[in-house]
């Protein structure tokens, strides 16, 4: 596996909900004409409906503590496994299960699953229904790589944060995009909270609508970040680069402890599961 | 100092344990009768109280100490619209009472909460001081749906606090809207205001992954006889709210739905109280709404317990401890909660008669709430019944000396200070019949046997101990 290329933490500073609709404002075209893509052209689908391992033709593993053993780049606490244990396909659901054990050396074990070199999309809507675990040092997510970074070293070869989300914020999600001159702690970002509602106690869908000059994030039904060609620009002051027209690949991972969660607590419940009901790939 | 909270709780309990023997068994409401409904208006106090008479209020027993004028509202503060209730927790010494509380009572039919997942409310302290505790459910009553949170941080400027309901389909008619006991325990002595503001019940869907508990979580094993029964404790629930913080709320028992393995050795009421019926071993567990709760008891019975041998002595020979058949001279400690202690103490009492049961003992011992003056008394008796061969308890008898505290040095275990102690092991003890000992008040304490403070006892594991009195012949 020469694959370096980490999800990186993100030292998140939400911007203010004032400036964000003055850019949602701003990122209409002075003319007036918006362009809306359709994607309902059903590309890839898994439903997770055959019991055991996920489907090896669309799926593989992140196996260890990354290629540096330092946690994947952000001193995460698990070893990730394929393991049942850890990864398994029940009851129409994709389990990614966190357990507290020792395992070659770590304290925790979980799993990372990726489409890389199996199913990889420039563009479209990409969308997942999931329900995640709860409590300090949790950090499930469902995120894109781009397929090049062999060639060019993360953050040039783009990410895009689909679903994050830290076990002790039970009603905030996030969606980022990661590329040069906005990568880890400085990555454009935002946070999405429900109103009476958690992310730990039921399924809900998180996707982007990625098109050539914006990527769209929602939650549900609700959209609530669009990120575009000129908002690289500007959020860097002219120094960011849109790195998002090659193929990208997904991946599906619960995290334990980093960075950016901190590590579990004494009321940290082991073991608890990501159920992930699909995954679905549009095109336009 | 007077901590009214776990006064309130082991009241409770009393309570509890007295309604267990009268309340039988539950039968579904059959669907074709239309229930009652009641009001569902959640506000308790916004700018004044919502749906409340004036008379809203109910402190505790001013005899227990309670303070009952420092209640009142205040148009000068509020979180929001006016006004907001303000309460000052008086200093320890007040002549009025040390702490205050009380409870704030539906004097109607009472309200259906069912919709609801949490009591919330807004307040502030003029000191960051610690509030005993918050909840409802106590209506002065039955006090059958209490909940109580304990500890609340105050801060000096207004912040939200959420007491999550254990299970609101239970609330179809309750009248105990909310529950506060506040001291100066945090503050060493000083007085503070404290004001709350917008307490209602609300729906805020963000209460989630609930962890009931039993018993502290722990899974007991306890020797017992037909005809006894046990009360079960420590019950809480624990929610994960929005802020991602774990609470965890004193839970009263019919929150809880209870099983019993074996209906033919023990049944447990909604009230959690168990009662051995029969020979044989059976295991209660608990669940709210669904959930199984942590901890468990599994509870042997070998039959019934013969009663102990009926005392003949006259009371005015006897200064007793524990005895169906004396006045006690001190009321005592049964579970003092060493440090290291593993031992488990449960007073059993069946046909009238009571006995102490003592499971898997290393050291505990009876502190007794005052001192006893044995001093022309010149023995000790004791009933001890073991089930295994080759038990030995060893007993202790401490006098405490004049400072009336227990000196122990804490290497030897030896008595310091000023006191002594006169050491007597039962050993040989028959099985299953008891055994009775009559132990000298000599040696060490042979002179000095005129503030007797506890027996402390050491070995077993497992033993059953009656009728435990101080006496001359």
């Amino acid at each position: 596996m020469n694959n370096i290329y980490n999800k990186t933490s993100i030292r998140i500073v939400f911007k203010s909900v004032a400036v964000v609709s003055f850019l949602m404002m701003a990122s209409c075209d002075p003319d007036e004409t918006q362009t809306v893509a359709e994607f309902n052209n059903l590309v890839m689908q898994d439903e997770f409906d055959v019991e055991g391992a996920p489907n090896s033709a669309l799926w593989t593993y992140d196996i260890g503590t990354g290629p540096g053993n330092d946690g994947w780049g952000n001193n995460e606490l698990q070893y990730y496994t394929d393991r049942t244990e850890n990864v398994t396909v029940e009851n129409g659901y994709l389990l990614i299960t966190a357990k507290e054990e020792a395992f070659n050396g770590s304290n925790y074990t979980s799993a990372r699953i990726k489409t890389e070199g199996l199913f990889e999309q420039a563009y479209g809507r990409f969308e997942a229904r999931i329900k995640v675990p709860y409590g300090k040092g949790y950090w499930p997510a469902f995120w894109l790589l781009g397929n090049d970074c062999d060639q060019n070293a993360w953050p040039q070869c783009g990410e895009i944060d689909i679903m994050e989300y830290l076990g002790d914020q039970p009603t905030t999600v996030f969606g980022s995009a990661h590329g040069p001159g906005y990568s880890a702690g400085n990555a454009i970002t935002k946070e999405y909270v429900l109103e009476n509602d958690r992310f730990d106690t039921g399924f809900h869908v998180f996707g982007i609508e990625w098109a050539p000059d914006y990527i769209n994030y929602y939650v549900d039904d609700v959209l609530y970040q669009q990120i575009t060609r000129e908002d690289v620009f500007e959020e860097t002051d002219g120094q960011g680069e849109w790195v998002f027209d090659q193929p990208f690949y997904i991946i599906l991972n619960v995290a334990i402890g980093g960075n950016l969660p901190g590590a579990p607590n004494a009321e940290t419940v082991f073991p608890q599961t990501m159920l992930v009901d699909y995954v679905r790939v549009y095109q336009p | 100092m007077k901590n009214i909270k776990f006064n309130y709780f082991k009241n409770l309990s009393l309570v509890f344990l007295m309604l267990g023997l009268i309340i039988g068994c539950d039968r579904d409401i059959s669907d074709d009768a239309a229930l009652a409904s009641f009001p569902n208006t959640a506000e308790i106090f916004t700018d004044n109280p919502v749906g409340l008479t004036d008379d809203f209020f109910i402190s505790f027993d001013p005899v227990e100490g309670a303070n009952t004028e420092g209640f009142g509202t205040d148009d000068n503060e509020a979180y929001q619209g006016t006004s907001s209730i303000r309460i000052e927790v008086p200093a320890p010494n007040d002549p009025n009472g040390g702490f205050i509380g009380g409870i704030f009572k539906d004097r109607g039919e009472g309200r259906d909460l069912t919709q609801y997942d949490a009591l919330t409310f807004w307040a502030k302290g003029s000191l960051t001081a610690t509030v005993g505790l918050v909840g409802f459910g106590t209506d002065f009553e039955e006090d059958k749906y209490a909940v109580g949170l304990e500890n609340i941080q105050l801060s000096t400027d207004w912040r939200k606090y959420t007491v999550p309901i254990p299970d609101a389909s239970k609330l179809t008619q309750e009248k105990g809207m909310f529950i506060f006991s506040a001291g100066t325990q945090s503050t060493n002595g000083l007085g503070y205001t404290l004001w709350i503001d917008e307490l209602r019940f609300e729906n805020l869907g963000t209460i989630a992954q609930p962890r009931p508990v039993i018993l502290n979580g722990q899974d007991l094993v306890q020797q017992s006889f037909t005809g006894s029964s046990i009360p079960l404790s420590g019950f809480t629930q624990t929610f994960n709210i929005e802020s991602g913080d774990n609470v965890t709320v004193q839970t009263a028992p019919s929150y809880f739905d209870f099983v019993s393995s074996d209906t033919s050795v023990a049944l447990v009421n909604e009230l959690g109280v168990v009662s051995v019926v029969g020979s044989g071993t059976a295991t209660i567990t608990a669940s709210i709404s669904s959930v199984l709760a942590n901890g468990s008891l599994e509870v042997t019975s070998t039959g019934a317990l013969p009663t102990a041998p009926v005392p003949t002595l006259a009371q005015s020979n006897v200064k007793s401890i524990f005895s169906d058949a004396y006045t006690i001279d001190t009321s005592s400690e049964f579970s003092p909660d060493f440090g290291g202690s593993t031992t488990q103490a449960t007073v059993v009492t069946s046909n009238n008669d009571s006995v102490l049961i003592y499971t898997n003992n290393n050291f505990t011992g009876i502190i007794f709430d005052n001192t006893v003056d044995a001093s022309a008394l010149s023995f000790m008796h004791v009933d001890v019944y073991v089930q295994q061969a080759g038990v030995q308890v060893e007993f202790q008898i401490r006098d405490i000396g004049a400072n009336g505290e227990i000196n122990t040095n804490i290497f030897t275990g030896q008595p310091e200070g000023d006191d002594a102690d006169r050491r007597f092991t039962a050993s040989g003890v028959t099985v299953n019949g008891w055994n009775s000992f009559d132990i000298p008040l000599n040696g060490a304490i042979a002179n000095q046997k005129n503030n007797l403070g506890a027996i402390i006892l050491a070995g077993g594991p497992n033993f059953i101990l009656d009728n435990i009195y101080f006496y001359t012949p």
